[in-house]
């Protein structure tokens, strides 16, 4: 109790504020905004998909249409810019989820490096696979 | 007891299954669609083709799972990047109604075109 | 090696200073001196007023913590000649009020220790019952989390409750894990009732930072993330089976 008596005293104490600017201050601060911004291009792509998907359904002119408007250089610069972003989310996603999941195999925590490893098998092989799907090759 | 049910830890599953998702399927449609077509490393599919794969129920179903989970990974992300990167927790209420609520939307659009076109 | 190094501290007096001050001093530079050890110069041998808390020395009792060229260090394990020849900056830990120079005011974190129930809670049975038993695995299960010294780097780094005080934050939710796991405990329940606001789990954003910053490898991020898949999971469950689901 005489620790909180003293406490009382509060309007002496220095309260520091942090800065707007505060996830400039440190490298981890700003790799971690980086990292929350990939998702707006993450939304980005999901929007240039659906057009995609659209375009398609909607016959061979707007498939057409939407390959000239994805060879624009904006969009090619946008989906540059995407691509570095969502690399970073998959990059980064894939070492954070050994921390949040940790895995049990007969009673002995799997090593974080074996889960990272065997998501990358994983996304290899998905990636490999929607690429056949879709080109054909 | 106390103990109130927030809708918080499902929009996080969502979140984290967006996330999943995105990071193993994002990657290589970005590729092809974004780059390898337009700056002509690939030719682009034949019509025929690639409306047959995105016609079928199976494309249509995993790309509304990916849609979906991408619009709400988005906005659960973005609003905690609104609310902490600029110090805006005092608009938390609206920053979410913006958010969730254009990724309702855009999740509204997907299953317009996803199932109702083509 | 040059034989001394500037340290550069902040000063704060209550009642006199609006805002800390940086103060310098020069202190001997040895190769076995630590952070710690460079305030303790100062304060027998230059300015007795410097005020700093500190007790085991040996990274045990988690009180030295200060901030050493903006990260958040036991200043009992962090030596001088890492910052050579430099000057080091010694601040009072971030995100938390400043009582004196380097001394902060933690009742904050105190309060949300305890709001956590970090003691096993169970109904215990007559002492004839003989003592809980627990096997190694057991043990390892939240070992890691009991690591924990409470010294509070792991706050300091996390601009979450830099930002929103009300979080309850990494090394708590951490403690509140190492008794979630602990298999004599019975406490999840309630524990989960206090931490599943926004202000418990949900606030963390995963930056990370206090894993990075943690001198015990306690991992109170990933601790944060398991208790959110759990917590998740539980109101699934509480929502599929409204009835009976626990
Ligand atoms: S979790 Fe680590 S940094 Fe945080 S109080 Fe415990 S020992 Fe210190
Ligand atoms: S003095 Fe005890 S941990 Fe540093």
């Amino acid at each position: 109790m005489s620790v909180r008596q003293t406490a009382t005293a509060v309007r002496g104490r220095y309260q520091p504020r942090i800065s707007l600017w505060w996830w400039l201050t440190k490298p981890s601060y700003l790799l971690f905004v980086l990292r929350e911004l990939s998702s707006v291009f993450i939304a980005w792509f999901i929007v240039f998909l659906l057009l995609f998907v659209r375009a398609v359904y909607q016959g061979e002119g707007q498939y057409e249409r939407f390959l000239d408007f994805a060879a624009n250089p904006f969009v090619v610069f946008v989906n540059l810019v995407a691509l570095a972003f969502v690399l970073l989310h998959t990059v980064t996603w894939f070492v954070l989820t050994p921390q949040a999941l940790p895995l049990h195999l007969r009673g002995r925590r799997v090593p974080g490096g074996l889960i990272i490893a065997s998501q990358y098998v994983g996304w290899l092989v998905v990636s490999a696979f929607v690429f056949w799907l879709v080109v054909g090759w | 007891m106390r103990r109130r049910r927030p809708v918080e830890p499902l929009v996080w599953l969502l979140f984290s299954g967006g996330g999943v998702v995105t990071a193993i399927l994002v990657p290589v449609l970005l590729v092809l669609l974004g780059l390898a077509f337009p700056l002509g490393w690939i030719d682009p599919p034949p019509y025929e083709h690639i409306h047959a794969v995105l016609g079928h129920w199976i494309a249509r179903i995993v790309l509304l799972g990916l849609c979906v989970l991408g619009f709400v990974h988005w906005a659960h992300r973005f609003r905690y990047t609104l609310h902490e990167g600029l110090k805006l927790q005092r608009l938390d209420a609206q920053i979410s109604l913006l958010c969730y609520g254009l990724a309702l939307i855009g999740s509204v659009w997907a299953v317009y075109i996803l199932l109702f076109t083509g | 090696m040059a034989d001394t190094i500037a340290m550069e501290v902040a000063r704060y007096q209550p009642g006199e200073d609006g805002a800390p001050t940086m103060a310098r001093y020069d202190v001997p530079l040895r190769k076995d001196w630590v952070v710690l050890d460079g305030l303790n110069y100062i304060k027998d041998e230059i300015d007795g007023t410097v005020t700093f808390r500190w007790s085991c020395r040996m990274g045990i009792c988690g009180s030295c913590g200060m901030t050493v060229n903006g990260e958040p260090k036991l200043t009992c394990a962090t030596f001088l000649t890492d910052y050579a020849p430099g000057p080091v900056r010694v601040e009072p830990l971030a995100n938390f009020p400043v009582i004196r120079d380097l001394v902060v005011d933690i009742d904050d974190f105190l309060d949300k220790l305890s709001e956590v129930k970090p003691w096993i809670v169970r109904d215990e049975a007559p002492l004839s019952a003989g003592e809980y038993l627990q096997t190694p695995e057991q043990l390892e299960e939240y070992r890691q989390y009991s690591m924990c010294i409470n010294c509070m780097l792991c706050y300091s780094a996390c601009p979450v409750y830099g930002l929103d005080p009300e979080f309850v934050g990494p090394a708590a939710i951490a403690l509140a894990q190492r008794y979630n796991l602990d298999s004599r405990d019975e406490g999840a329940a309630e524990r989960l009732d206090v931490l599943i606001h926004p202000e418990g789990l949900w606030a963390c954003t995963f930056v990370g930072d206090c894993t990075r910053v943690c001198p015990k490898h306690v991992d109170p991020a990933g601790a944060i993330q398991r208790y959110k898949l759990t917590a998740a999971l539980d109101t699934l469950k509480h929502y599929v089976l409204p009835r009976g689901g626990r």
